[in-house]
């Protein structure tokens, strides 16, 4: 039987207390008071919804083989192209192989549920063949709005297949309504919404309990044979409202993770799925809804070989891994809302030769290095003739994934100089484990951070915008990190 | 059996403008008055120059491409010119094609011409342009100058284990030399005496490198002209002519940015050029021998690496000779007795040539009493373009 057989969450490093947001703008919006608590985490400047999905989908795919991928879909409503698959980027990232089916899933909230549906039916007629969903958003609300409040980044990748499920999937329920609550024009960048109390009472309240009550119906279970349902709705009033509807004893709902991150649109019903797994045990039904121009339920089962599962705890890891964002003008810089001063070097001509680009695509998207068959040296960006002195062999490469190696710092430093919408840049070179060596930028780290020897590892992310041809390029930072990576 | 160009090379004249920021004049007008100083030294007619070199490495900003700019502003009469770029050697890169065009005897007078023009970016620092191609522009960070240079301190004090502060403290009394020196000379860039407090608690500009730990962006235009021995005794008979006594480059191979054994504490290129230059020389005690230097000092921190590299100083005591003064203009071996790179200035093209300026005039002890370095006989001049990781070193050393 298909199912789930690998999960992970990924909620970008920063916070940011949304009392900070009411302190900045509670003057233009008093009532901004009533959603002013907990925190919404916030991508970096370097991130957005296509890092973060192959943030999650790398960790998703910890001992597993990207070869073995037959299909890879991103969902997002915030994919930085309109014409480019940006599942292609990430499959990239990931070193998934060519030879894949790959599609986005956008234009609802829905689209994270939808791309697992379609990954669980295409797993079930390829004979198991495994599939990656990686689910992301990075949504915007105006300075002031219940948006900027309650929107949150972050992402969710599940790995679905027929090799030893952890969770199978029993079953599914879908709605789909042109039910226009929130919506933004394929030329806009902030959300708007309907009033408040018709997306409550008229949105959540009926199509949540309408698609619980239609999987029931279609899979003979009732609402309280579910350990966990899992459900997004950011109206407290109407969860209980539902809960009611639904006869769901509280215990049995799993957390909206508002406090926590904030609603992290197509990623958070699997991200909320992601600490229920985590939790989870053997024989647990799992209710997933979605909810967004429409619903979709997914029924999955829990396994004994969730007990196996390498490292469970991948939810609370990347809630924990955090610092504190506590400039609300950064935040806006970040996400290019306000523009900076970043004198003439920055305005210095960026072009993106996309013909280069793609010859270096394995070196560039997955950072894909070389590896000499004759002394074994590895080097990046890849190498016909060997680096090493001692080598110096010509075409007897093989590729390396360096990816997923670790790396130690040679040197480093955090430099003013450089054009950046996150000064000091800081980077240095890294020593590769194995060998090789490149310079890198350091993500998600201070000066403070860093320390010659010390182990780091590698994160998909944003290289440069071009604001002139809006262009989002990617590349590799180096990450520090507590533990050599293994 | 190569020989190299030892004693093969005189030079017959130099020139060289005061470097600053020079807003009312363009790459011509610094060319022409280096020319005129060069010229003038040599004491030739222009038409008697046969071949020209000339280093420059921002085309962009000023004087474009390929040789003609040089022979139209100074209207030389169709001989061969050859713009040269080799990063921030590329001044050295000019007067190498010059010595070697003279010392294989195709020519019997060559001219060598440096120049940039930097206070027509727009912003401080270098202009930002993919130096090592399109592709790094993918791949790299998008570093500066003194991020690069500033990584040799981080990977230094992990090396020998000296702590941070007194590599500042090192480095603070490196530019502390240079504008003392730098004061003394009314050709420099800077020619204010700065405290040593000031210089270390300036702003950060790349950590651990504050703003004084950073050279002078400047306008300039240095120049030679060379010659053979023979000819230089004919013209000046009662000058003792000014000889190359070794010119080396060495190029980064790629192994220090992708193979893990270099440590990020020195320029392999230096250790590599400067060996084959004393070979050249026939120098076997460097720190003995050599009278006086002018290193490249684009941060004080490459000034510091750069006395071990030169083996000057032994591995991980740079900082202490620094500290004691052996560098200082009135120390055993003064270094950088006319400012620097920091305070005389760094027009990229023209920097290689304006060191060896210094040197010719030093060796001619044609300076005044309180910035000459008496009874000089052998100078040496180090000139490194590109970043540590990835560069091109000139070592040249020049003697009576």
């Amino acid at each position: 039987m298909i199912g789930i057989i690998s999960y992970a969450a990924y909620l970008p490093r920063y916070r940011l207390n949304r009392m900070n947001i009411f302190s900045a703008m509670g003057w233009l919006n008093p009532a901004l008071i009533m959603n002013a608590a907990g925190e919404k985490a916030v991508a970096g400047y370097d991130e957005d919804a296509v890092t973060m999905a192959a943030a999650a989908g790398k960790r998703c795919l910890q001992r597993f083989n990207p070869a073995e991928l037959g299909a890879l879909y991103l969902a997002t409503t915030t994919a930085p192209y309109k014409e480019r698959q940006c599942a292609n980027i990430v499959a990239g990232a990931l070193c998934a192989p060519e030879g894949i089916r790959s599609a986005d899933f956008t234009g609802a909230l829905k689209a994270g549920t939808s791309a697992l549906l379609a990954a669980l039916e295409l797993s079930a007629v390829n004979g198991g063949k495994q599939a990656l969903v990686c689910a992301a958003d990075c949504r915007l609300g105006k300075m002031g709005s219940l948006q900027e409040m309650i929107f949150g980044d972050g992402a969710a990748a599940l790995l679905v297949g027929g090799d030893k499920p952890i969770a199978l999937f029993k079953g599914s329920y879908s709605l789909s309504y042109d039910f226009v609550d929130q919506y933004r024009g394929a030329g806009t960048v902030y959300n708007r919404q309907w009033e408040e109390r018709w997306v409550r009472d008229m949105g959540f309240e009926q199509f949540i309990p309408e698609a619980v009550t239609g999987l029931c119906h279609r899979c003979d279970l009732k609402p309280s044979d579910f350990a966990k349902v899992i459900y997004p709705c950011y109206f407290g009033a109407a969860r209980r409202n539902i809960n009611k509807k639904l006869g769901l004893d509280p215990a049995q709902v799993e957390d909206d993770l508002l406090q926590e991150s904030g609603d992290t649109g197509t990623a958070h019903p699997l991200l909320m799925l992601t600490k229920a797994l985590e939790e989870a045990s053997p024989g647990d039904k799992l209710l997933l809804v979605s909810y967004g121009s429409g619903c979709d339920a997914l029924y999955f089962e829990v396994t004994p070989e969730i007990e196996k599962f390498n490292h469970r705890k991948r939810f609370s890891d990347t809630l924990a891994q955090r610092t504190e964002l506590d400039n609300y003008t950064k935040y806006l810089t970040w996400r290019r809302i306000t523009p900076v001063e970043l004198g003439l070097r920055g305005e210095e001509e960026q072009v993106t030769r996309w013909s280069m680009a793609w010859r270096s695509r394995k070196a560039i998207l997955g950072l894909q290095g070389s590896r000499c068959k004759q002394c074994g040296t590895q080097q990046y960006p890849p190498q016909r003739v060997c680096v090493n002195p001692d080598c110096g062999t010509i075409d007897e490469m093989e590729p390396v994934n360096l990816s997923e190696k670790g790396g130690k710092i040679v040197s480093y430093t955090s430099d003013m100089l450089a054009a950046t919408i996150n000064p000091p840049a800081i980077y240095g070179n890294v020593d590769f484990n194995g060998g090789g060596r490149a310079m890198f930028e350091f993500a998600d780290c201070t000066l403070d951070d860093l320390q010659v020897g010390k182990p780091v590892e590698f994160t998909f992310r944003i290289k440069y915008y071009d604001p002139k041809r809006d262009i989002t390029f990617y590349f590799w930072k180096a990450v520090p990190v507590a533990k050599e990576v293994s | 059996m190569a020989s190299g160009i030892r004693d093969k090379v005189a030079i017959l004249g130099m020139g060289c403008t005061a470097f600053g920021e020079h807003w009312e004049l363009d790459s011509s007008d610094l060319l022409i008055e280096a020319f005129r100083e060069c010229i003038a030294d040599a004491r030739i007619g222009k038409e008697e120059i046969q071949a020209a070199w000339i280093g420059n490495h921002i085309d962009e900003v000023n004087i474009g491409k390929g040789g003609c700019y040089l022979a139209s502003t100074l209207h030389l009469p169709f001989i061969p010119v050859t713009r040269v770029e080799n990063f921030c050697a590329s001044g050295t890169e000019a007067f190498r094609g010059a010595c070697y065009a003279v010392a294989s005897g195709a020519y019997d007078i060559a001219l060598a011409a440096g120049v940039e023009k930097l206070k027509d970016v727009g912003y401080g620092g270098l202009p930002d342009s993919p130096i090592f191609g399109q592709l790094s522009r993918l791949i790299y960070p998008n570093a500066t100058a003194p991020g690069l240079f500033a990584q040799l301190a981080t990977a230094y004090s992990a090396k020998y284990g000296v702590p941070m502060d007194k590599i500042k403290e090192a480095i603070t009394h490196i530019s502390w030399k240079s504008h003392q020196n730098g004061a003394k000379n009314p050709r420099a860039h800077l020619r204010r005496a700065v405290s040593e407090e000031q210089i270390s608690s300036s702003p950060f500009v790349a950590y651990p490198l504050g703003l004084f730990d950073c050279c002078g962006v400047s306008d300039g235009a240095a120049m030679a002209i060379v010659t053979t021995p023979e000819i230089a005794r004919r013209i000046k008979p009662n000058q003792e002519p000014v000889l190359v006594k070794a010119l080396q480059i060495a190029v980064s191979s790629g192994e220090e940015a992708l193979y893990h054994r270099w440590d990020g504490a020195s320029i392999l290129t230096t250790r590599i050029a400067a060996q084959r230059a004393y070979d050249e020389a026939g120098i076997t005690k460097p720190r003995e021998e050599i009278d006086l230097m002018e290193v490249h000092d684009c941060f004080s921190i490459t000034e510091m690496v750069t006395m071990e590299d030169l083996a000057i100083s032994p591995p991980g005591q740079a900082p202490d000779d620094i500290l004691k003064g052996f560098y200082d203009l009135d120390g055993e071996l003064p270094c950088q007795s006319d400012g620097g790179l920091k305070c005389f200035g760094h027009p990229i093209g023209a920097s290689g040539l304006r060191m060896i300026y210094e040197i010719y005039n030093q060796l001619l002890q044609r300076w005044p009493e309180d910035r000459l370095v008496k009874n000089a006989r052998l100078g040496l001049t180090h000139n490194l373009g590109g970043v540590p990781h990835q560069n091109v070193c000139s070592v040249a050393i020049l003697g009576l």
